[in-house]
């Protein structure tokens, strides 16, 4: 005998039948929930929980909020967010630009296209590490070839990753050697843009630059605000090149009372993902790693929530 | 509908949570069965270590020879080139190694606060082993706070290298003063003012000059008995960082950095010293095998480290630590590795064996006083600095990698001009390790 219940016009409708949809919908989305469950919430949660805990990956002791202060005066974790803001303000637009311009300047060819195309993208598929060390050789003060070229030439070379004031510079300059994943991506916006809006803009007298500024820069937004998005929150993850550049550049070795700190020269190149890596897996301290996760992940949700909005701004606009 | 889902949702992230908020808590590990393995059953035990280079794997493997000999049921499976990150991820993991060495001393009270490596007082008696057979000072690096979880396997002593040919009959210098007269006399430029060698590189940046191995030169103490930073109130400190810094900008600190720069792998036939671009260097005791090696032609000597000049008792002595082993928790063959450990770490013709082959410090009284160790006159010295009473180590220190690099950084930045109040850089090393200790240690 089916049970039943009054519906909301007083029509009877069977219990079951109502439940049946939304358990449906629950077992279609559960590979999603249960992914969420584990590799999000789960983490989100033990994040914040040990955060509030003095952890060293074996005893766990409440401390209240002792990591929480000790942030607040931890001068090299600000250093840290000073490094890591400088290299998304001036890299990640850095490399959009040089990215585009590149595109751009590859579009223009009347020969040789597949050439440049493979010449810029190669950079991009050398490993970091790699790609890291060979910069770091290439322009050594002592022995790299690059100062040695300009001292040949009579110009003078800095000290790229041994000097505080240049170290983030020659990071960029690493970043822009391998924009070959974004010039790509740009490429294929630019060769989207429709042929007719420039003839269009030309007969109505637009130049090279109106052109640009007013014909494909506004169709390849979508694609200009996905390699800023991108971008940002790449860098706020940024740790490979600082850590094995600063770790080339300082020459330090891993004998006993060999202690190598991140961010040589001068914490110049320390980012706040190598602190957080450092507090956790170097000095145990994962109660307070946690709490520069937690920072980091609510920085880089303000950041892509920020430039979304922006987009959607800019979209309104042009409706 | 949507309450329910809503409860069921909360439901599995209290669970979750509930989940989360037990993962650091785990049993902690019960009292091992110890005292050899008298059934003698046939084991495969495994076994993780640091060493990489060539002539260490054969050395080693050869000082596993005499273990399989001696206990032919017992089989080692090694590997090779492993950091205390990977010993550390694998018992957290719960898939440890049997036994596992470590190069640095660095983790040790990390390895026995945490219960991360096992308790050996069991072991040690039911072996009737006796720990006064290790010298005094390796107990400071072996054990914290009166818990002893790893044994020394070797120790590492530093001292003074020199090149005969350059130094040019001078003798090698017994203070401060001396070496730096001597690499002031020694250093040579090229036309355009670069260093082509230097009579001694004085910066914190160089290789072994890192400050736990230069502190003996002035007697310089890091820690109070409570833990806390002792570095900004001994003058000891103050005193090797001004003669650092003096010396440094007599080379000039950019020219010396352009210097440094040039320099090859520290552990490659491309070291300085060896390709007589330095005329002294400070050094661990290994350096005589690797200039055996790779260049055998250097006319060198060895001499202990140049103190303060108005110290001079402490001439004679130096920095003394040295690689560690000891059984995880977790491990799955506690007799059979408790036989292994035993046999490393006091067995005297293993000891030998090694010494012999990678120049390392033998780490037993026995060993050390064994016919069978080798003592030409450059690994003579480094005994000799091992036996002074001066010489001293760093105690094992929760946060021993950070004060050193928090040391380190204030080094770099006091030699390079960027820091200029040494008393107020130095006032700030220790705030940072005191707040550094309450985050991790309590207190």
């Amino acid at each position: 005998m089916a049970t039943t219940t009054l519906g909301r016009r007083g029509r009877a409708v069977p219990v079951g039948g109502r439940r049946r949809p939304a358990l449906r919908a629950l077992l279609y989305l559960s590979p999603w929930l249960a992914g969420f469950s584990v590799f999000f919430a789960y983490p989100l949660i033990a994040t914040v929980y040990f955060s509030f805990q003095r952890y060293d990956l074996f005893t766990l002791e409440p401390v209240g909020l002792l990591n929480y202060r000790y942030f607040l005066k931890d001068e090299a974790a600000w250093t840290a967010i000073r490094n890591t803001l400088w290299l998304v303000v001036v890299m990640v637009p850095a490399r959009v630009l040089f990215g585009l311009g590149v595109a751009q300047l590859v579009t223009k060819l009347k020969a040789g296209v597949g050439f440049f195309r493979t010449v810029f993208y190669l950079p991009s598929l050398v490993p970091l590490v790699a790609g890291t060390l060979g910069f770091v050789y290439l322009l050594n003060p002592g022995t790299g070839p690059v100062p040695a070229i300009l001292s040949a030439i009579g110009l003078p070379s800095p000290d790229w990753f041994g000097d505080p004031g240049w170290a983030k510079p020659g990071l960029t300059l690493l970043g822009l050697w391998s924009v070959g994943d974004l010039m790509v991506i740009f490429l294929a916006a630019l060769l989207d843009v429709p042929k007719q809006l420039y003839e269009a803009a030309a007969l109505d007298g637009a130049g090279p630059w109106q052109q640009f500024f007013h014909v494909t820069l506004p169709v390849i937004r979508p694609v200009l605000m996905f390699a800023a998005v991108t971008g940002v929150i790449q860098t706020l993850q940024y740790f490979t090149q600082a850590m094995v550049a600063a770790r080339v550049a300082s020459g330090s070795t891993d004998s006993a009372g060999s202690v190598f700190t991140p961010g040589y020269p001068a914490q110049s190149t320390l980012t706040f993902p190598e602190w957080l890596f450092h507090q956790g897996f170097r000095d145990f301290a994962m109660g307070y790693a946690c709490v520069l996760a937690l920072i980091l992940f609510a920085v880089s949700m303000v950041f892509t929530l920020f430039l979304l909005r922006q987009f959607r701004g800019l979209a309104e606009e042009d409706a | 509908m949507r309450s329910s889902l809503l409860l069921a949702a909360a439901a599995g992230l209290a669970v979750l949570a509930s989940a989360a908020c037990t993962a650091g808590n785990e049993t902690a590990p019960g009292v091992p069965s110890a005292g050899g393995t008298p059934n003698r059953e046939p084991v495969t035990i495994t076994m993780w270590h640091g060493f990489s280079a060539d002539n260490e794997l054969k050395a080693f493997d050869d000082a596993l020879a005499g273990f399989r000999a001696k206990y032919p049921w017992i089989t080692v499976k090694t590997t090779k080139a492993v950091q205390d990150d990977q010993i550390i991820q694998s018992v957290r993991g719960g898939n440890p190694p049997d036994v596992a060495l470590s190069f640095t001393t660095d983790s040790v009270a990390t390895f026995c606060k945490t219960g991360l490596f096992q308790d050996l007082a069991p072991y040690l008696s039911s072996s009737g082993i006796d720990t006064a057979v290790f010298p005094k000072v390796i107990a400071d690096y072996t054990e914290y706070q009166g818990k002893r979880c790893v044994m020394p396997m070797l120790a590492d002593t530093y001292g003074l290298y020199y090149n005969k040919k350059l130094m040019k009959g001078a003798q090698p210098p017994k203070t401060l003063s001396e070496l730096a007269d001597l690499a002031k006399k020694l250093t040579v430029r090229d036309k355009d003012g670069a260093i082509k060698v230097a009579g001694f590189n004085p910066s914190a940046q160089m290789y072994e000059n890192v400050p736990i191995h230069t502190a003996p030169m002035t007697g310089a103490k890091w820690t109070n008995p409570d833990g806390t930073s002792a570095i900004g109130g001994d003058p000891a400190w103050k005193q090797l960082m001004t003669w650092q810094k003096d010396l440094v900008d007599w080379f000039g600190y950019d020219d010396l950095e352009k210097f440094r720069k040039t320099f090859g792998d520290e552990f490659s036939a491309d070291n300085p010293f060896m390709k007589g671009r330095v005329a002294m260097a400070i050094d661990g005791e290994w350096r005589n095998a690797m200039i055996a090696a790779d260049a055998p032609g250097l006319e060198y000597g060895t001499a202990p480290l140049p103190v303060a000049d108005d110290k001079p008792q402490l001439y004679g002595g130096g920095f003394i630590a040295g690689t560690v082993i000891g059984i995880p928790r977790g491990a799955k063959h506690n007799a059979a590795a408790w036989e292994l450990v035993k046999y490393l770490t006091t067995d005297t013709d293993a000891l030998v064996t090694l010494s012999n082959a990678i120049r390392n410090v033998p780490s037993t009284l026995p060993a050390l006083r064994s016919p069978k160790l080798d003592k030409d006159p450059n690994f003579q010295t480094f005994l000799d600095i091992f036996a002074n009473p001066a010489s001293t180590t760093l105690p094992a220190h929760i946060n021993s990698a950070f004060n050193q690099q928090t040391l380190q950084e204030a080094q770099e930045a006091w030699e390079s001009g960027r820091a200029t109040d040494l008393d107020a850089l130095l006032a700030g090393v220790d705030k940072k390790i005191d707040d550094k200790l309450k985050l991790t240690a309590g207190g």
